[in-house]
């Protein structure tokens, strides 16, 4: 009897299994809308365009905020990784056959080298991940700001430079890198997006994405308990460029031509005003405005001119009045929000249902 | 001889790009000194100011001089105000606040300049000329001018941070805010007068850059900006002395680097050497080692 009241009053808790299925199914609607609709044409070829290049901006934010909002430092060369991505997914897919597959519209044949490039993209910004990160983390705050700003401009300089230093055309300098075969499409950007999100929250929600919190709070304590520092950061340094790589691939792959102007400092910090707008830490906020800035100076085509002044402004507004950023670090959980809705609904006695949850959505 | 002239003419062009470079590095170390703040909109200040006594000169002909003082005065002005507005609300802020307020700051002269002034590069006929010839080698007065001014101003700065009482106050807030605070110095007054002091500087610098390079584009600044910060790096972030042999070595470099033909990749080596001294020696030649504060 008392056992049974008990259970009656325990807050309501949807099984994990069950959580899985309902993601997939969001997620599997949310592409079969899209999908549908750029099949029906309600989606013109610009818009889908612009869903692309959205999607391509939220792998970019979520990648950087992993090094900015989980780890606690602030990279300005995230457009360097990017480059590097570009450059590498570019380079391979026109010395495959695959260009040859895509011309003819022979997707599914190419679609074994579209993934060995993404995948030869990650690890190419990985390698660079790795052997920028490991001297730069050794430095803290503004001064690892300023070693991967100069990173990023030198793999710029590099990119411009290269062929004339080797005497081959490997990336074509200042002119670009042209007739890259066009592979990014909505599906695949779409799976790319989900792939890096789910990536990201697994690590995360994992004991390296535990250690690699506790560095963000304190380096000092975090090391005293025993969590091997320089490891962790390199880690999430490197998994960030290597999502950064990958987002640089699809572009690649969406633009046909590449130039080394296109991966100034700018670039990075456009990346940067994503993640701080969002919430540093919340994907979901990464997510959202890494959306909202690539759709917004869309519509406001008409004062385009002012798209840059106001994001800079909003940028300075935002740190000085909620410098948290939009979100915080609140994420969305469906399988929260619908259990909390449950339990308002069946458990109305206000007892200490989701305390832990809602702490943190609150703080 | 002919090689001997080429290699002054060489150093000299280092100097006076140095000398540009010197100025505004010691804004940016400075400001780092006192609040621990990376300014990246310092380079910026640079591009109003080039503006102005661009503006000044070729649209409502004003002489040399009172352009000049015009710019110096409104890049300090703006130097302040935007001490006022945006960083002073921060200063409990976290770091990295500070900097992302920074950047957007920069971001934001960036593209309010490119939307008042247009993106397109703004030339002028250069307002110092003539050149001085020393047996075979000739020197411009605008190079003479350039360096002989940031020598002035840095001789000037060290005796202001050193003998007066403003001086003296400065030194007291970068070594701890706290206890200067308690000792009954103002710290807004300081601080805005640090900003005020480098500003002015930058305006020099806008002025100077000029001489040398008759034009102004909306993102000149940048490049430049982020340059003078390798150099105050590499001379010793906080020390005078030190942003003077950064900026006079970046200059030199570039010089070095532009005269064996690899003209491109100067940018390249100029964040190559930031890199190297970052991880060598991270508290430059003439630093003081500081732990960094937790």
């Amino acid at each position: 009897m008392d056992h049974q009241s008990e259970k009656k009053t325990a807050p309501i808790r949807i099984p994990t299994p069950m959580r899985y299925c309902m993601n997939l199914t969001l997620i599997g609607g949310l592409w079969l809308l899209f999908f549908g609709l750029i099949r029906a044409g309600s989606i013109t070829n610009y818009w889908s365009g612009i869903i692309i290049m959205a999607g391509i901006n939220m792998i970019l934010a979520v990648s950087l905020n992993v090094a900015t909002g989980y780890l606690g430092q602030l990279p300005l060369g995230h457009a360097g990784f990017m480059a590097v991505g570009a450059y590498a997914g570019g380079i391979w897919m026109r010395s495959t056959p695959a260009a040859g597959l895509i011309a003819a519209d022979k997707m599914a044949a190419a679609l074994p080298y579209v993934l060995a490039a993404l995948l030869f993209s990650a690890l190419t910004a990985g390698v660079f991940g790795l052997v920028i990160g490991i001297p730069a983390l050794r430095l803290k705050g503004d001064y690892l700001a300023i070693i991967t700003l100069g990173f990023g401009e030198i793999i710029r300089v590099v990119l411009t430079n290269i062929d004339s230093v080797l005497g081959f055309k490997l990336t074509y300098g200042a002119a670009g890198l042209k007739r890259i075969p066009k592979f990014s499409d909505f599906t695949l950007v779409f799976v790319c997006v989900i792939l890096c999100c789910g990536l990201i929250h697994m690590l995360m929600k994992s004991r390296h994405g535990r250690a690699i919190l506790s560095i963000r709070e304190s380096e000092i304590a975090a090391e005293s308990v025993g969590i091997r520092v320089t490891y962790y950061k390199t880690l999430a340094f490197v998994f960030s460029a290597m999502l950064a790589g990958v987002a640089g691939c699809l572009y690649a792959g969406y633009l046909g031509s590449l130039y080394p102007s296109t991966f100034k400092f700018m670039k990075s910090i456009e990346i940067l005003g994503m993640v701080v707008l969002g919430g540093m830490g919340s994907m979901t906020g990464s997510i959202l405005s890494a959306g909202v800035l690539t759709v917004l100076p869309e519509l406001l085509r008409s004062v385009a001119d002012y798209r840059m002044v106001a994001y800079s402004l909003i940028l300075v507004l935002m740190m000085i009045f909620r410098p948290r950023g939009l979100l915080g670090g609140y994420d969305f959980s469906m399988s929260r929000v619908l259990e909390q809705g449950l339990n308002a609904l069946l458990r109305p006695v206000p007892q200490q249902k989701g305390a832990g949850t809602n702490e943190r959505s609150a703080k | 001889m002919n090689w001997l002239s080429l290699a002054f003419s060489q150093i000299v062009n280092g100097l006076q790009a140095g000398s540009v470079y010197a100025l505004v590095a010691l804004g940016y170390s400075m400001v780092y000194g006192i609040i621990l703040l990376l300014n990246f909109a310092h380079g910026d200040l640079i591009m109003v100011g080039a503006y102005t006594a661009f503006y000044a000169m070729t649209a409502f002909h004003l002489h040399p001089v009172v352009s000049v003082a015009l710019a110096i005065l409104i890049s300090t002005a703006l130097g302040v105000l935007v001490e006022k507005i945006a960083y002073t609300p921060l200063r409990s802020a976290p770091r990295l606040s500070l900097l992302i307020t920074a950047i957007g700051i920069s971001f934001l002269l960036e593209n309010g300049a490119q939307l008042i002034f247009g993106a397109d590069t703004k030339s002028m006929d250069p307002f110092v000329r003539g050149v001085l010839t020393l047996g075979n080698a000739t020197v411009s007065y605008a190079a003479l001018i350039t360096i002989l001014v940031s020598v002035i101003a840095m001789v000037g700065l060290t005796l202001m941070v050193k003998k007066t009482k403003l001086g003296k106050a400065m030194r007291a807030v970068s070594e701890d805010m706290g206890a200067a605070q308690l000792m009954g110095i103002s710290l807004n007054k300081t601080i805005s007068f640090t900003f005020a002091v480098g500003s002015a500087l930058a305006g020099i610098g806008s002025v100077l850059y000029l001489c040398a390079y008759p034009q102004a584009s909306p993102t000149m600044g940048s490049m430049l900006g982020l340059k003078a910060f390798v150099a105050a790096v590499l001379g010793g972030i906080g020390s005078i002395p030190g942003a003077m042999l950064g900026g006079f070595s970046i200059g030199l470099l570039e010089a070095l680097v532009s005269a064996g033909g690899l003209s491109e990749w100067k940018d390249g080596v100029v964040f190559a050497v930031l890199i190297v001294v970052l991880l060598v020696k991270p508290a430059g030649i003439l630093g003081k080692k500081i732990p960094e504060k937790l």
